[in-house]
C-alpha cells in the first residue's frame, strides 16, 4: 500500500438489523481499502444458540449475510476492498463457506476467505472463570441456566488472517472496535503492544462501530439538532494516517452530517470512564481527544490516548432466565385516562384471581409513563390517547401466557371504549440474561481456517 | 435566567447490562462551566429518582466540554430482563434535557433552539 494516501476504512453495519443500502453505496463509491461489519448485540450469540437447538436448519451466522454480501461484493471485488465481519456468530466456518459461494456466484476465483474461531468457551467457562462481575457471585451459580459463553477477542487473530493473505475475514465474537482497528495494525505495522497507537486505533474503531450514529443517526432533535435528509444516511468512512489520527467522513450526496456534535456523542456512547475504556487490545483514553471540523462532513480526530491492555479478556455468559409476557390495549377521547386507570385495576385483580406467578409486573400508561417510568412528571395534562401496556416476567412460559390471555379478556369483559389488537402475534418471549466475567488472556487461543473461492 | 438544559447541551444514552451512560455535551465551551457546576451527580440522580435505582457516577471530559453520567440500576435489571418498552434506555437521555440551569442573561443570544425559548 502507498502510505502517502490515508487508509480508507468504511463501516458496513452497526448491528444485525442495520440497513444494507448505505453499505452498498460505500462499497461502490467509498473508494474503500476495507469494509467492516459489526452485526452482534450482547445476547446475539445466546439467541443464536437457542435457535440452533430448536431449528436444525439455522446455519448459525448473520441471517442477513446473503443480503449484505450480495450487495457489497460486486463493489468490493471491483475496487479490491477487503472485508472484515463478525457475521460468523456461532458458525464462522459456515459463514466463510457461504461467502465463498457468493464470490463464485460473482465469478471471483482464488479469493481467500478466513474464519476466526475460538471465542466460544461454553464448555469450559466454569473452569476458566471465577466471579460474575455484576453481582460478585461465583460463575458456577449459572450452571443450570447456561446457554453460551463467549470471549471478546481482540484484533490479533484478524491481523494474522490478513497477513496470511485473507481478503475477507469472518469472525465470531470480537470486540467491536477491534474489527475496525485490525486493518490499521496490518497496513501501518503497529505492534500489538504499542498501546499509544492501539489506543488511537481502537478509539477510531469505537467511533465507527455504530455506523450511522456518527453520521447523523440517533441524533436529530428538531429545532436543536437538525441534519439534512435524515432518511438517507451514509455510513462512516475513516481516512486514517499511520499515527492513528484520521478524518471521519461519509460518501458525498448522502444525508446526515459528520460534525463535532455527532462525533462527540458517539465518542462517549456506551463509555463509562472516558479515561479508561477497556478493550481486549488496549485501554483507550478519550479525555485527550482533539476534534476539528476541517470541511463539510469532515471531522479530524487526533490525540486519543492508550494505556497497556489488561491481563484478562471479558467473557459474556448468556443464560435462560424465564419468560416475559406482554401486550397492550388502547383508550382515546375524553376520559381516556380514567378508563385506563380502571383497566389497570381490573387487570391487577384478574392477575390475583388467576394466580399469576411473576417476579415483576408492570402496567404502564403509554403516553404518560411507560418509557421513563417512575420519574415521569406527575402533573401532566391528560393525553387524548393512551395505551395500557402490560408486562410480566415469569419463570415459565405457562405463566407468561396469562398476560396475553387476561388482556384478551379485556375485549368483551373490560371497560367501555376499549381498543384492542387482534391477538395473532406471539405475546411471550424467552429471556436470555447476559452476565460478564473475566478470563486470563493466555487461556484463550483463537484459531484460523482458510477457504478459497 | 433559568433555561432548560436542551438550550445548552445535547445528550445521548448508551447501555451496558443494567447500566445506562448518559453524556451531556455543551453546545459551546462557554456553557460548560454552568453544567459542570450545577448538574452534579447528586442532582442527576435526584432528577431520575425512581427510574435510576443505583448510584450515579459523573466523569468530566473538560477537553470536549462534556460530562458523562454512569447510572447504575437504570435498565430494569438489564436489557433482556427489563419490562420497560424501551429496554435499552435509548430515550433516557431525553429526560435530562428538561433539567433547569441558571445562566447569565448575556448568554441568551448564544442558546440553541431560540424559537423554543420561553
Amino acid at each position: 500500500m502507498n502510505l502517502k494516501q490515508p487508509l480508507r476504512i468504511g463501516a458496513g453495519s452497526a448491528w444485525w438489523g442495520d440497513r444494507v443500502e448505505p453499505a452498498i453505496l460505500s462499497a461502490e463509491q467509498g473508494d474503500l481499502d476495507y469494509l467492516c461489519f459489526e452485526t452482534m448485540a450482547e445476547a446475539t450469540i445466546s439467541a443464536a444458540q437457542v435457535r440452533a437447538r430448536r431449528d436444525p436448519s439455522f446455519p448459525g451466522y448473520d441471517t442477513y449475510l446473503d443480503d449484505r454480501m450480495r450487495g457489497v461484493l460486486p463493489g468490493c471485488l471491483r475496487r479490491g476492498t477487503k472485508i472484515i465481519s463478525n457475521q460468523g456468530w456461532i458458525n464462522p466456518d459456515g459463514a466463510a463457506e457461504r461467502i465463498v459461494h457468493w464470490l463464485r456466484h460473482f465469478g471471483a476465483r482464488g479469493v481467500k476467505v478466513a474464519s476466526v474461531n475460538g471465542s466460544l468457551i461454553t464448555d469450559r467457562v466454569l473452569e476458566l472463570t471465577d466471579t460474575i462481575l455484576e453481582n460478585g457471585r461465583p460463575t458456577s451459580t449459572l450452571t443450570p441456566s447456561l446457554v453460551s459463553a463467549e470471549v471478546y477477542l481482540g484484533a490479533e487473530p484478524i491481523v494474522a488472517a490478513l497477513k496470511q493473505g485473507a481478503q475477507i475475514v469472518v469472525t465470531g465474537r470480537v470486540a467491536d472496535p477491534s474489527i475496525f482497528m485490525a486493518p490499521m495494525m496490518v497496513e501501518f505495522g503497529w505492534d500489538a503492544l504499542d498501546h499509544a497507537k492501539l489506543g488511537a486505533g481502537n478509539g477510531l474503531g469505537h467511533l465507527m462501530e455504530c455506523g450511522a450514529q456518527v453520521t447523523g443517526g440517533y441524533f436529530s432533535d428538531p429545532g436543536f439538532k437538525d441534519v439534512p435528509d435524515p432518511w438517507n444516511f451514509g455510513f462512516p468512512i475513516a481516512e486514517v494516517q499511520p499515527d492513528g489520527s484520521a478524518v471521519l467522513t461519509k460518501v458525498s450526496g448522502t444525508g446526515g452530517a459528520v460534525n463535532l456534535q455527532t462525533v462527540k456523542e458517539q465518542l462517549l456512547y456506551e463509555v463509562h470512564d472516558p479515561a479508561n475504556y477497556i478493550t481486549p487490545d488496549v485501554v483507550v483514553d478519550f479525555t485527550t481527544t482533539r476534534l476539528e471540523q476541517v470541511g463539510p462532513d469532515r471531522v479530524h480526530v487526533s490525540g486519543i490516548g492508550g494505556k497497556p491492555r489488561t491481563p484478562t479478556l471479558k467473557v459474556s455468559i448468556g443464560c435462560t432466565e424465564g419468560f416475559i409476557g406482554e401486550d397492550m390495549f388502547f383508550y382515546a377521547g375524553p376520559g381516556a385516562l380514567r378508563r385506563a386507570q380502571l383497566a389497570k385495576r381490573i387487570l391487577e385483580e384478574r392477575f390475583r384471581i388467576v394466580k399469576l406467578d411473576a417476579e415483576e409486573v408492570r402496567i404502564d400508561f403509554l403516553g404518560l409513563n411507560a418509557i421513563h417510568g417512575a420519574m415521569s412528571p406527575k402533573d401532566q395534562p391528560e393525553p387524548y390517547e393512551i395505551a395500557v401496556r402490560v408486562a410480566a416476567r415469569t419463570k415459565t412460559r405457562e405463566e407468561a401466557i396469562k398476560v396475553g390471555r387476561e388482556v384478551d379478556g379485556m375485549a368483551v369483559s373490560g371497560v367501555g371504549h376499549t381498543g384492542k389488537r387482534v391477538p395473532h402475534q406471539d405475546r411471550t418471549r424467552e429471556i436470555i440474561g447476559v452476565w460478564s466475567s473475566l478470563v486470563p488472556r493466555e487461556r484463550v487461543q483463537p484459531s484460523l481456517k482458510f477457504f478459497e473461492s | 435566567m433559568k433555561v432548560k438544559l436542551q438550550h445548552l447541551a445535547h445528550t445521548r444514552s448508551g447501555d451496558k447490562g443494567n447500566t445506562s451512560n448518559i453524556s451531556v455535551i455543551a453546545y459551546e465551551p462557554e456553557f460548560y462551566p454552568y453544567l459542570k457546576d450545577q448538574l452534579t451527580a447528586e442532582r442527576f440522580q435526584a432528577y431520575y429518582a425512581g427510574t435510576v435505582t443505583g448510584p450515579v457516577l459523573r466523569y468530566e471530559v473538560d477537553g470536549l466540554a462534556a460530562l458523562n453520567f454512569v447510572a447504575h440500576g437504570a435498565l430494569g435489571g438489564g436489557v433482556s430482563r427489563s419490562l420497560c418498552l424501551d429496554n435499552y434506555g435509548k430515550s433516557l437521555s431525553a429526560a435530562i434535557l428538561g433539567f433547569e440551569v441558571e445562566i447569565p442573561d448575556t448568554l441568551r443570544p448564544r442558546l440553541r433552539g431560540q424559537a423554543l425559548l420561553a
